[in-house]
């Protein structure tokens, strides 16, 4: 299935910012960043259309996955 | 710390005492809202004789603790109502504090009409007749290089900018950097309380000033080295906010679907690259010149989650230039250009403005028609004005609240008449009870609820549920009340959040420095005093249950991309204050 990637601050380094990635059905935001090769020390904030997710939320057709390292502000 | 100075601005009277006995163990915040509370009369006029306005160091002030050089201003909120406390970076804090002042009060207000500066020295305290060229209008950065010329260039200085001379109620105060830049003491309208007691500058001087003194410097140390670690070894508070700042929060709050957008209809853009720390962190590189990712507000600050942002031939424009300010006016108002919006907040230091309420209300000046919407330009314009006043600037550094009346609007995102910045409630809803409760006013700062329910530091809460949010809420307000008693940046949070060595390595400075055995309880019950002091005086102040609410259209609007409405119970929120 296919779905959205989005990448933010420093993991905007490995790719560009938004792609499209075809990934197994069974697709969890953990699976696609060890597909992705990202490390995991810099995956803090996970999002599936907004949401808040875990690394091992399942993933549906189209979604936007959104990935973003430890970073805060106020 | 064992100086306690008042200034009468009525009889021109300074006099120094030694510090009360019931104020001796305070420092920050738990001091300035407990002397408000105990000598301001809550039902004055915040602009009259009987309001008082006072600053004070942190506890840890002055000390070689990281991060430990904010101030705190307390008084009687011309913006809200309620009582009030500022906090700031700058210079002034470590310097009261290395002059062992505990506390400065300025009261009393002048008969005539003439603008003064107060000095502060080892020698004592002198009131002078303000220089004519830093008044009407002058912009606080020009201000800043005459005071300097006149009084030395590393003197500490808190400016009544041209909105607080006007007693405008979102007039800020104005704090020297260590760079002759702009800190403020921004929300509530503290600036026209200054300006209201005819002080246009607070200078001080610490020449000849010794270190401030250490119980047990041996443990201070040991425990000063443990935090700076725990800060630097954090990746949001050692690395992320120096490179990206604040304003990373762009992409992250509109991926979340709470980034509040044309004038809290939305919240998310389609446009947000345009603004985002990613942007400006890539900006200021490209550009190069003056520009720096990274940036202190005081000396000793090891966060650094400022920035100068310069323009397009490398010339400085703007520090401090924050994601609450951004999203104002990049989402909230719809002005798509970084640039643009970076002159803006020039524009807002420079006439001393607090960059929340005024952005706030542009966006929601273009809602009502008074500007057109995204209309960058004209926005800016009418900043600049304020340095006049026209009447239309006058009315956009009224505030948000008093932009919405004027327009007939329902759709006014305040609380207690203050802005409500930059995230909104229906779609983080952690954040909405802290808005609806703290005792300041629509703040995010009292009880930043975003950390757990968004950046999941401290805590991990569905934003959209209100499951755990109560409880949540109030911690967090408990928490925030002690941090800003002690001097901290409240940003140490991220860094010790997660790490108890790290908070506990906190409470053993101060118990290091003054000799006491404070523990995790203690600090909380400390917090929660000063919260219980502050909502004393509102309630005094007329302040009942029934102001701690959201604006009523958040109740049947529902706000996308998650279509959902504030839906906490009256009864819900007050258990926020059930302590």
């Amino acid at each position: 299935m296919k779905i959205t990637v989005k990448l933010f601050a420093t993991l905007r380094n490995y790719y560009e910012k938004e792609f499209s990635l075809e990934v197994p059905d069974d697709a969890t935001p953990g699976t696609v960043v060890k597909q992705l090769n990202l490390p995991d020390k810099d995956i803090a904030i996970i999002m599936i259309n907004g949401r808040g997710q875990k690394l091992d939320a399942p993933l549906s057709e189209s979604d936007v996955l959104a990935l973003f390292p430890p970073v805060g502000g106020g | 710390m064992n100086k306690f100075i008042r200034v009468n601005m009525t009889t021109m009277q300074v006099t120094t005492e030694a510090v009360p006995e019931k104020y001796i163990g305070l420092g920050g915040r738990a001091l300035t809202s407990n002397f408000v509370n105990d000598e301001v009369k809550p039902t004055c006029h915040a602009l009259g004789k009987n309001n008082k306005i006072i600053f004070a160091p942190g506890l840890l002030s002055g000390t070689t603790a990281p991060n430990s050089g904010r101030l705190s201003v307390g008084s009687k909120s011309p913006l809200t109502g309620t009582i009030k406390e500022c906090n700031t970076g700058g210079l002034f804090s470590q310097k009261m504090a290395k002059m062992g002042i505990k506390a400065l009060v300025i009261e009393g207000m002048p008969a005539d009409d003439k603008f003064y500066i107060i000095k502060l020295d080892v020698n004592g305290v002198t009131i002078e007749e303000s220089p004519s060229e830093i008044l009407g209008g002058c912009g606080n950065y020009e201000t800043i290089q005459i005071l300097n010329e006149k009084y030395g260039s590393k003197v500490g200085m808190a400016i009544t900018g041209p909105a607080g001379e006007y007693g405008l109620p979102s007039a800020n105060i104005s704090f020297k950097d260590p760079e002759s830049n702009i800190r403020s003491a921004g929300r509530g309208g503290l600036g026209a309380v200054l300006g209201s007691k005819k002080v246009k500058a607070v200078i001080i001087d610490d020449t000849g000033a010794q270190p401030v003194p250490l119980v047990d410097p041996d443990k201070f140390r040991a425990a000063s080295r443990v935090f700076a670690k725990a800060l630097l070894d954090h990746p949001v508070a050692g690395q992320g906010l120096a490179a990206y700042g604040t304003d990373v929060l762009v992409n992250i709050l509109n991926e979340a679907g709470g980034l509040p957008t044309n004038n809290f209809t939305e919240g998310r853009i389609d446009y947000n690259d345009l603004i985002s720390g990613e942007t400006m962190n890539a900006t200021i590189t490209e550009r190069g010149g003056e520009g720096k990712v990274s940036h202190g507000c005081h000396p000793g600050c090891v966060i650094r989650c400022s920035q100068w942002y310069p323009d397009k031939k490398g010339k400085y424009i703007t520090s401090g230039f924050e994601y609450e300010t951004v999203w104002a006016l990049g989402a909230d108002a719809g002005i798509r250009d970084l640039d643009l919006i970076a002159y803006m907040d020039r524009a807002m230091d420079d006439v001393g403005v607090d960059s929340i309420e005024v952005s706030v209300a542009i966006a929601t000046a273009m809602a009502g028609g008074l500007i057109p919407f995204g209309d960058g330009e004209r926005a800016l314009e009418l900043i600049k004005e304020i340095a006049q006043p026209t009447p239309l600037a006058r009315i956009i550094a009224g505030g948000c609240s008093i932009v919405g009346k004027l327009c007939g609007m329902f759709r006014v995102p305040v609380v207690k008449d203050q802005a409500i910045p930059a995230y909104d409630p229906r779609a983080v809803k952690g954040i909405g009870l802290t808005y609806a409760t703290t005792t300041m006013g629509a703040d995010h700062t009292a009880g930043y609820c975003i950390s757990g329910n968004i950046l999941k530091i401290g805590a991990d809460l569905d934003p959209l549920k209100k499951d755990g949010q109560i409880e949540y809420a109030r911690a967090m307000q408990i928490g925030t009340a002690a941090i800003d008693s002690t001097g901290m940046c409240l940003f140490v949070y991220f860094g010790i959040g997660d790490n108890p060595d790290g908070y506990q390595a906190l409470i053993d400075m101060i118990n290091a420095q003054y000799g006491l055995s404070l523990t995790a309880t203690d600090v909380d019950k400390l917090g929660e005093s000063v919260l219980k002091v502050e909502r004393a005086f509102n309630k005094n102040a007329g302040f009942t249950n029934a102001h701690d609410r959201l604006p009523e259209f958040m109740e049947y609007e529902p706000v996308p991309p998650h279509n959902v409405v504030w839906d906490f119970t009256p009864e819900e929120i007050d258990e926020v204050y059930n302590f």
